[in-house]
């Protein structure tokens, strides 16, 4: 059932790797067990740390009792009161503290923390720590929260006059989707080790070395020099990993302080799905005018969503969902309001797609309503109000280039054979009900996204990161933040400065992640590692590629503008003249260290007003659309996939077996959110925190799947690539809701498309 | 207590607790840390290891169950070439993250030495006990099917 048969272009030292595949670098010791994970790691002398939690949702601390009677030699306790600098986790606003120091927001919320030698030891003690909390009564419903973190309005035309407009239907819905889990396979781990300095170096699984650089010299009041952080092979992270091990550092740093020791904390299974950041829960309220032929005219949205106990990430968060609210459609007339409130549950952040799987589900499961309740085929009502070169979005932004909606959509209606099945749904569901093939209806659904690249707004204007290279004496260096946690960022970025210096790519190496040693590229989210810092990274190299022409001209008494570099040769009018090594090692001797670093710019004409919230939200968009085909068995109310067909278009694929594995990989994600991935919360509590309860697709839950890549470069992306990373996490849950409803004629407004929603919607009158 | 394993092969000698967990063994006495712990409750299938040729989660037993077994790690399947399946997840794309990779290999060499057919539904039901979030399964299944057909 694959579109074509796994195909590895092997690197050919001589040629560009650059749209090919070559084996990822990590690959070899990825696959041997060799690759040294944080709990793979030994620190001599180093303790266990454990965190004591609040237990209640919402409440006052009255004390926090360490029991005489026990044995506390050996083992080192931290409460606030040992913390030297700011209490709190250092993000986009001061209200989160690092430990409770009189109220707790959340069952979940650190007071007190304890590391030991022994992990027995460190159990017991837990067990004789006595936090007294007078409780006070929680908020656990995001619709009855009066605490607003962040709110915004897009506004475009007048809607008014729209819903006043008899010759209009008015098509309204209310959706619902909970929280999802990132489960990322390695839990968040942190090595804490304390220096003479009295500074602190932290190894850790991470996406975003520099929030805990900078978040730690507040909490720990010590410098810039005092602090070093080292990624280490990251087990996935999702976004999982994006701001929670700010937490989890500063925690094992202040333990290894008190200790003079270092100091490991590994969440067990449980604590980390209890206790870490989710996709944040919303409901969102869709209100629509559209002409009686599908055409849409204005929008009335409104998103509430569940930002838990403090700020964290959720003013970005519902910022990117707000302004992808809309989907990838033309709204001549349109408000779209978002609020990120308050409850006292954990706090939830980033998961890929940052906002965007909760509005786009939303926005797409609309569409299916306003093509039911008009009776038109959903694709044609896409197709009519896809956006394309030219159309303006909500925030006044014009599209200009690289906007391939209607090209995606074809390419999945197409390979899906979606008219055909729908014809033959629709037949089906015609039999009467009681015969046996009626018992189980086949459908097929599809859907269409979009993700704006990089951050949003002025996010990259006010980042300015910087990434680069260092001449070796073999080859180049690659410096970066930007971290490899799965998705191949080590591979690429040496693909992209291989081509630009012209050397094979076993001449690139990348620098360990060490923020003492590289530049600030910036954190690894927002689908923004490949063009923003991919892209800085190609310009520092062409950089790098100059000043060495330069020299090998003086050194070889050639023009400079003649001198160039292929397959790692430097030659001048078809002549070759010295190999690229020689020639580093020449400069390198003669002329010093040559390191290369360059700073993203925003290309011209991308401006966004953060007051007014208008203008290019974004630089460029990738698009997606994704069909799905599936069975519900009519009896147990079972789904069952057949087949998943989805075209991305994200500009261009640098590394294609790498793009299909993030398209793969986010699919079956967002298969998890459509039909499986479910918290349930009790008095604040979360019930399901093991993977044995909270159940991840298998290999045996997967469809056969089409991917399908488009190409359509984006003029200011490394080699036309846009961003890709989330893209695929937002289309396949509203394609499954539409095949649901191709199959059984009811639309599922909530997520998960549960064997029990299943039934209540075939039951409901 | 004292017990013996053939660990990869060689017979080592252990004095050990014997409800410890086999997967802390490795890890922590044998520092064969290739074998992951990704759950801690026979649901993700990273800590997986052949016993006696059939694979378990090294989590699920207590070393005193493997005294006198044979156990096979990720680090016992290669020495110095890697084999025809760690060649194909390097090249088809079957490692992300790579947490959950040494244990879909073990499971995934344990389907392959059985010699049954890889067909898409045989390869699936044989890593349906190993839980991957980066892949999405498909290149895991073609890295599988592409090193059935070469080593057939
Ligand atoms: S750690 Fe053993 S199955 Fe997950
Ligand atoms: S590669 Fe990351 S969990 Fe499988």
């Amino acid at each position: 059932m694959f579109d074509k048969p796994p195909t590895m272009k092997h690197a050919d030292n001589s040629k560009s790797t650059v749209g090919h595949s070559p084996p990822r670098k990590d690959g070899p010791d990825k696959v041997t067990g060799r690759a040294r994970y944080l709990d793979d790691l030994a620190f001599p002398g180093q303790l266990w740390g454990r965190t004591v939690r609040s237990q209640v949702p919402h409440g006052r601390i009255r004390s926090i009792e360490f029991d005489p009677r026990f044995d506390w030699s050996g083992i080192v306790r931290v409460t606030a009161a040992d913390i030297p600098g700011d209490n709190i986790v250092q993000l986009i606003e001061d209200d989160q503290p690092m430990l409770a120091h009189d109220m707790v927001k959340h069952r979940e919320e650190p007071i007190a923390l304890l590391a030991c030698a022994d992990r027995e030891r460190l159990e017991e003690a837990l067990l004789h720590v006595d936090v007294k909390i007078d409780p006070l009564p929680p908020v656990l419903d995001l619709l009855l929260s009066t605490h607003v973190f962040k709110s915004y309005r897009i506004e475009a035309g007048d809607i008014k006059p729209a819903f006043a407009d008899s010759s209009l239907r008015v098509v309204e819905g209310i959706y619902r989707v909970g929280h999802q889990e990132q489960m990322y396979i390695e839990p968040n781990a942190i090595c804490a080790v304390p220096r003479e300095d009295f500074g602190v170096t932290i190894y850790g699984s991470m996406q975003c070395p520099f929030y805990i650089h900078r978040g730690l010299q507040r909490l720990l009041k010590i410098n810039d020099s005092q602090i070093a952080v080292i990624q280490v092979v990251t087990g996935g992270g999702f976004g999982g990993k994006e701001d929670y091990p700010t937490v989890l550092a500063g925690h094992a740093a202040l333990l290894a302080r008190k200790a003079g020791k270092p100091v490991k904390m590994i969440y067990k299974r449980e604590e980390d799905v209890a206790a870490t950041t989710k996709r944040h829960p919303a409901v969102l309220r869709y209100r629509t005018a559209v002409k009686p032929d599908g055409e849409f005219v204005a929008c009335e949205i409104d998103v509430v969503m569940d930002g838990g106990a403090y700020v964290t990430l959720s003013p970005v968060v519902a910022s990117r969902g707000v302004l992808h609210a809309s989907g990838a459609y033309r709204w001549p007339h349109a408000r779209i309001d978002c609020r990120v409130v308050q409850t006292h549950t954990p706090p939830n952040g980033a998961f890929r797609g940052f906002g965007v799987p909760q509005t786009l589900f939303g926005c797409e499961a609309h569409v299916e309503k306003i093509a039911l309740e008009l009776g038109l085929d959903p694709l044609l009502v896409r197709r009519k109000n896809a956006l394309v070169v030219g159309d303006v979005m909500p925030t006044g932004q014009r599209l200009t280039e690289s906007v391939s909606a209607l090209p995606v959509l074809e390419a999945v209606a197409a390979r899906s054979g979606y008219a055909a099945k729908r014809e033959a749904a629709m037949e089906a569901a015609r039999l009467p009900a009681g015969s046996a093939r009626a018992r189980k209806r086949r459908g097929i659904g599809l859907s269409l996204a979009l993700h704006g690249a990089g951050f949003t707004g002025s996010g990259e204007a006010h980042l300015k990161s910087r990434a680069g290279l260092e001449l070796t004496a073999s080859g180049a260096r690659v410096l970066s933040a930007s971290t490899d946690i799965g998705q191949g960022t080590i591979t690429v970025f040496s693909q992209l400065a291989a081509e630009a210096l012209g050397v094979p790519l076993s001449m690139i190496e990348v620098a360990v992640n060490d923020t003492s040693r590289v530049p600030d590229s910036g954190p690894t989210v927002a689908s923004r590692t490949t063009m923003v810092v991919g892209g800085t990274i190609a310009r520092a190299a062409e950089a790098m590629a100059r000043v060495l022409q330069g020299y090998v001209a003086q050194t070889h008494a050639v023009p400079a503008g003649e001198v160039c570099c292929v397959g790692g040769i430097f030659a001048a009018r078809g002549r070759s003249l010295a190999p690229f090594e020689s020639i580093a090692r020449r400069y390198l001797d003669e002329r010093g260290p040559l390191v290369c670093i360059e700073q993203y710019e925003l290309p011209p004409g991308v401006q966004w007003d953060d007051a007014a919230y208008r203008g290019s939200a974004y630089p460029c968009y990738a698009w997606a659309a994704t069909a799905v085909e599936l069975e519900v068995d009519l009896d147990t109310y079972e789904i069952k996939l057949l087949d998943l067909v989805t075209a991305s278009e994200f500009g261009k694929a640098i590394h294609p077996v790498l793009a299909e594995g993030q398209i793969e990989g986010g699919t079956v994600q967002a298969l998890g959110y459509a039909l499986l991935e479910e918290h349930i919360y009790v008095d604040g509590r979360l019930l399901n925190t093991r993977m044995q309860n909270y159940i991840i697709p298998t290999a045996l839950d997967v469809p056969p799947m089409t991917t399908l890549i488009l190409e359509n470069p984006y003029s200011r992306g490394p080699h036309g690539a846009k961003g890709l990373g989330e893209l695929p996490m937002d289309g396949p849950a509203p394609a499954v809701a539409a095949a649901v409803l191709s199959a059984i004629g009811k639309l599922i407004p909530d997520l998960p498309i549960s064997p029990e929603r299943v039934m209540k919607a075939l039951h409901a009158a | 207590m004292r017990l013996e394993l053939r660990i990869n092969g060689s017979v080592r000698s252990l004095e050990v607790e014997p409800l410890k967990r086999l997967l802390d063994v490795l890890r922590e006495d044998l520092i064969l840390t290739g074998t992951k712990e990704g759950c801690g409750e026979g649901e993700c299938g990273a800590c997986a290891v052949l016993l006696d040729g059939q694979l378990v989660n090294s989590c699920l037993v207590a070393v005193c169950q493997a005294a006198g077994a044979s156990v096979v790690t990720i680090e016992g399947l290669s020495s110095s070439a890697l084999t025809p399946l760690q060649r194909s997840f390097v090249e088809c794309g079957g490692a992300q993250c790579g947490i959950c990779t040494p244990g879909m290999i073990v499971a995934g060499q344990c389907f392959l030495d059985s010699g049954a057919a890889a067909t898409d539904e045989a390869v699936r039901e044989a890593i349906a006990g190993n839980l991957c979030r980066c892949t999405g399964y498909t290149k895991i299944v073609e890295s599988i099917q592409h090193a059935a057909r070469e080593t057939r």
